[in-house]
């Protein structure tokens, strides 16, 4: 294996993803990614020196609104699915500044 | 001790005037009650998609060539990926690799009275975050996504700054293209001009930087110039104990007069900027640009340059009033009204000036309308009010935009021209006050001037005083 | 001929004509759902009130003369990852297992409109990821075919439910081959529309560059009314396009003469099925002699569409699901200290294992260090592979391939080995990644009586070709039984 996922690579991506893996998720992820990127490095076979990277494939371009409100007050409907909710406000752990 | 150089770059946050946010048809407006302008594209309800509000991209790219920037034009939008309470989508949609505007610069006056460009790297388009409360009683914050996806530009400074003083000439030069364009009113207090202080030190004469911090939450020009002093002070301090100046983001607690780091082991700050995949990119046409450039105002300078030719008022003057876009509006629809711009001008540099000193009022907030400020003039020309009721009215104006006709007329502040009733007036003054008259007789000139007052107190102050005069004369 | 037998547009003419109604249609799909979907598991949530609520009135609509479409007063599903307003929405997945939007997606809205009978949510794949519809956290689907098989996926509900007879059609969402492998698995009809034609407003993201929602149908014709219906330029999607030409079922011509198909040698290599090649290339053979000028060719760069998937895949879901955090909507952990916690325990508990790999392989790509080496490297060789499709077209009407190198798998096959699995999908990624129309038919079976599927490639805006030659095909081929008989040929 050509890529070997460091325990420190897969504690950063935990905390860039939050996600909490166990010890043994961890060895798993670490073999899984690896294997992947693996695999993903076959594309370095490819010489695509002078290709741009194409991040949207059709030239849809300039889409607009113009700049006139057309919503109402939704906030009912807005906390309905809130797990935790108060004064109209979604009600979440402390944050620290 | 070596003496240091400090080097300051900015990013300065605007908010943009806009009635709909960037992204949704929600208002922008203030002051509504939590969560009721927000709709599923801004509080990052799944399978919403953003849309492009046109005016954001006008009001960039009008900021950007005002501020002398080159245009981009295939610009993109990137997602800026982040946990935060306040971030409802956890991605931010900001531009990081092709923004908007790039290679601009303003020019400043500097502290020896030149000049000096201070160079802006990019201005980027982005949506705002929304609001946290902290709620003591639960020992839980709360969110408010009614600024979530309010439309800011941020404008990114090289790092060409030296001072305090400079930062704020730079920052006041911003906020008034800003308000000439209207693009925003660049409240720092109300948080829609929002500057983080990029500060680094080195010793005079080295070229090259040193590390710099990121300084966050400054609320007013104060507060920004105390940060400063009190941000290059601290680097400076740790560099001569020998220790190493750490590149990070810091909080300015302006009441403590100090600044603390906003670091934790869950901020990576490694925000895998990407395209964003559910926008269009940005083409900017040569229509689209000469549209807009076009549409541009007269900035100060060439305001104050034909102000000087149109209007016979002093150059201080000039200087103050276009010094405000809010209140150059007002000279002149108040002068093109009642033809007066001098005495327009001097209603702006005494009165106004001294109410704004007394309540702490911002030109941009000043209240009156042009409109009622030419009634004014025209009331005092025709003589049917005197200069002092005059005042009084003007208070009540600056205050709450009363109409002075109709004011003068309900509270019958108006100068009684009935030349009947002013001279028994004058005569029931003359009678009271015979010491008066005799030294008046006496040659005593000045004792005219007690019976002109006891005569305009005797009229509540509606007499015209030349009037009064001539008939005192007339009846001693 | 029973209800049951009729295709959507037979059923809809059929209660245009009086001879049923709305209302028998969706009790029948409801009563088979009653029936059998405790074995197949093709939906995750039935609303049968709703249903038959809204069966009353577009019976109402049709008979006022209001509701005149081709699919008016059918039943369909809809796949879990598409909003409908004040219906469970999940997913598939734990982390969204109460939430209820407020708003509905604009292709359901759009088939609404057009009086379709929505009868509940298919399951799927955790958020589209995977192929096998395993990755659901209710449970897996079984191929009405052969139960100890998977319906393929991520639509794998909806292929199942079309199969099953649990509806007349049912709308999926397509990333990288989720409509026209579960379809081919399944002996159905799917089609992955030119990306932009079908509004991605209210679908729930995966790969948001690659996201296209489409029909599940039983038939080529059924296809092409249930495109036609959820078409629409919608001002909500900045990637929606504008196109005067979705009246798709003008394209229901039997005739290929003059139609130039390629067949893509790279599609028929190493790892492809006997069977399955075989199918697919006697349908080509038919094609020909029905007139279809037909040629193989190299379209290159094949193998290096998967990589090029995933990075990009993975990147854009990464960020896609980072709004489930427990503070809107959906899940939250119900142990936790402090808001980093908070976040990981309701994403770690509420995410499945496939999810969680592609998260975090995704956030990884985009990472400080790695976004060039991987990611920029992936957008530059989707480039080329976009490239190679426009060299193909210039020569071609129809690139003709296979669906999948298999029949479908048997359960629980598949999971263990994430990148074999990732392979199966080879023949039907390349076409996400250049935003290409495609569609799968069944072409026959295999000796357990298992669907082949065919797929048809076409450049962007094409699809009327593609239906066209589907559509003749389809002729040649005569009915396919519906899962329910399995009377394979």
């Amino acid at each position: 294996m050509a890529n070997i996922i460091s325990d420190e690579t897969i504690e950063y991506v935990g905390i860039l993803a939050k996600l909490e893996l166990s010890d043994e998720q961890k060895e798993q992820a670490k073999q899984d990614m690896g294997n992947m990127l693996d695999y993903i490095d076959r594309l370095n076979e490819l010489d695509t020196t002078g290709v741009e990277p194409m991040s949207h494939v059709f030239p849809v371009q300039n889409v607009f609104r113009e700049d006139v409100v057309s919503n109402g007050d939704t906030r009912e409907q807005l906390l309905s699915n809130a797990p935790a909710q108060k004064d109209g406000m979604f009600m979440v752990p402390k944050t620290f500044e | 001790m070596k003496e240091y150089e400090t080097v300051i770059g900015l990013e300065v946050h605007v908010e943009l005037a806009t009635k709909t946010k960037i992204f949704c048809g929600c208002s922008t407006a203030f002051g509504a009650a939590p969560n009721t302008q927000t709709c599923p594209v801004c509080t990052g309800m799944p399978g919403s998609l953003p849309v492009l509000n046109k005016q954001v991209l006008e009001y960039a790219i009008a900021v950007g060539l005002a501020a002398n920037c080159d245009i981009t034009r295939y610009s993109k939008f990137d997602r800026k990926n982040y946990f935060y309470p306040d971030n409802p989508q956890n991605y931010q949609i900001s531009q990081l690799y092709l923004p908007i505007c790039r290679n601009g610069g303003v020019e400043i006056e500097t502290e020896d009275g030149g000049t000096k460009i201070i160079g802006i790297h990019e201005i980027h388009m982005e949506e705002d975050a929304g609001k946290l409360i902290h709620d003591d009683w639960e020992d839980c914050s709360l969110v408010d996504f009614n600024r979530s996806g309010v439309p800011l530009i941020e404008i990114v400074s090289e790092p060409d700054m030296r001072s305090a003083k400079e930062v704020i000439a730079y920052l006041e030069k911003l906020r008034l293209i800003i308000q000439y364009l209207g693009a925003s009113d660049c409240k720092l207090q109300e948080g829609s001009m929002r500057a983080d202080v990029n500060l680094s030190v080195r010793p005079v004469g080295e070229k090259g930087f040193g590390t710099r911090t990121e300084m966050k939450n400054l609320n007013s020009f104060k507060a920004i110039s105390r940060a400063i002093e009190g941000e290059a002070e601290r680097q400076i301090d740790l560099i001569e104990s020998g220790e190493k100046v750490i590149q990070e983001t810091r909080r300015w607690d302006d009441a403590k007069g100090e600044s603390y780091a906003m670091r934790s082991k869950e901020d990576a700050q490694d925000y895998r900027y990407f395209p964003d995949p559910d926008l269009a990119p940005v083409v900017v046409s040569d229509e689209m640009l000469a549209d807009i450039r076009a549409r541009q105002p007269e900035f100060r300078n060439e305001k104050m340059k034909r102000y000087k030719e149109e209007f016979d008022i002093p150059d201080y003057d000039i200087e103050i009033i276009t010094g405000s876009k809010h209140m150059a509006d007002l000279f002149e629809a108040a002068a093109a009204i009642c033809r007066q711009p001098k005495k327009v001008s001097n209603w702006l540099m005494v009165e106004t000036m001294r109410l704004m000193k007394e309540k702490e009022v911002e030109a941009e907030d000043l209240r009156f309308s042009p409109e009622n400020l030419a009634k004014l003039i025209m009331l005092t020309d025709s003589k049917a009010i005197n200069s002092t009721v005059a005042k009084e009215v003007f208070e009540v104006m600056f205050d709450a935009n009363v109409d002075p006709e109709q004011y003068v007329e309900e509270k019958g502040l108006k100068t009684v021209n009935d030349e009947g009733a002013l001279r028994r007036t004058v005569e029931e003054v003359i009678a009271a006050n015979p010491q008066s008259v005799a030294d008046y007789h006496n040659g005593k000139e000045k004792a005219i001037g007690f019976l002109v007052g006891q005569t305009m107190k005797a009229m509540k102050g509606k007499a015209d005083p030349a009037s009064v005069n001539r008939i005192l004369k007339e009846l001693l | 001929m029973s209800i049951m037998d009729m295709t959507a547009v037979e059923l809809s003419a059929a209660i245009k004509s009086g001879a049923t109604t709305a209302v028998e249609a969706a009790q029948i799909m409801l009563d088979q759902i009653e029936k059998q979907d405790a074995v197949y598991n093709c939906y995750v949530t039935v609303d049968r009130e709703g249903a038959l609520k809204q069966a009353e009135e577009v019976q109402a609509r049709i008979e006022s003369g209001e509701c005149s479409g081709p699919l008016a007063g059918v039943p369909a599903a809809i796949k879990d990852n598409m909003c409908i307003e004040g219906m469970l929405t999940t997913c598939s997945s734990k982390i969204l297992s109460n939430f209820v939007p407020a708003y509905t997606a604009e292709a359901v809205l759009n088939l609404k409109k057009a009086g379709a009978v929505i009868l509940g949510k298919a399951n799927m794949d955790e958020f589209a990821m995977g192929s096998t519809t395993e990755t659901s956290a209710y449970g897996v689907t079984r191929n009405p075919w052969d139960t100890d098989r998977v319906p393929g996926g991520s639509s794998g509900g909806c292929a199942a439910a079309v199969a099953a007879d649990e509806c007349f059609y049912a709308l999926g969402s397509d990333t990288g081959g989720s409509i026209r492998q579960p379809a081919s698995y399944c002996g159905t009809v799917g089609m992955k529309p030119t990306y932009g034609t079908v509004s991605r407003y209210g679908l729930i993201a995966y790969g948001s560059s690659l996201d296209q929602i489409g029909p599940l149908t039983k038939d080529v014709t059924d296809c092409a009314a249930g495109l036609q219906t959820i078409a629409s330029h919608d001002v909500k999607d900045s990637t929606s396009i504008e196109r005067g030409d979705t009246d798709f079922m003008s394209a229901l011509i039997d005739d290929v003469r003059g139609m130039r198909i390629g067949i893509p040698r790279d599609y028929f290599g190493e790892g492809l099925d006997e069977e399955v090649k075989e199918a697919v290339l006697r349908a080509a053979k038919e094609l020909e002699q029905r007139g279809a000028a037909v040629e193989e060719f190299d379209l290159s760069l094949t193998e290096y569409a998967i990589p090029t998937y995933y990075t990009i895949a993975a990147a854009e879901a990464s960020s896609n699901l980072e709004r489930f955090d427990g503070i809107k909507y959906g899940y939250r952990a119900g142990d936790y200290s402090g808001l980093h916690n908070m976040y990981k325990k309701t994403r770690s508990e509420g995410f499945g294992e496939e999810v969680k790999r592609r998260i975090m392989l995704g956030s990884f790509v985009l990472s400080s260090g790695y976004y060039d080496a991987y990611y920029l490297k992936a957008l530059r060789v989707k480039a080329l592979i976009k490239k190679a499709f426009d060299d193909a077209f210039s020569k071609y009407d129809v690139i003709l391939g296979p669906v999948a190198p298999t029949t479908a798998p048997r359960l629980g096959s598949s999971l263990a080995d994430p990148i074999k699995m990732y392979l199966g999908d080879i023949y039907t990624i390349a076409v996400n990644l250049a935003g290409l129309p495609a569609i799968s038919l069944p072409c026959g079976a295999d000796r357990n009586g298992l669907p082949i599927g065919l797929q048809l490639i076409g450049d962007c805006f094409q699809e009327k070709k593609l239906i066209q030659t589907a559509y003749t095909y389809e002729k040649i081929r005569g009915a396919f039984p519906s899962a329910g008989k399995k009377e394979v040929e």
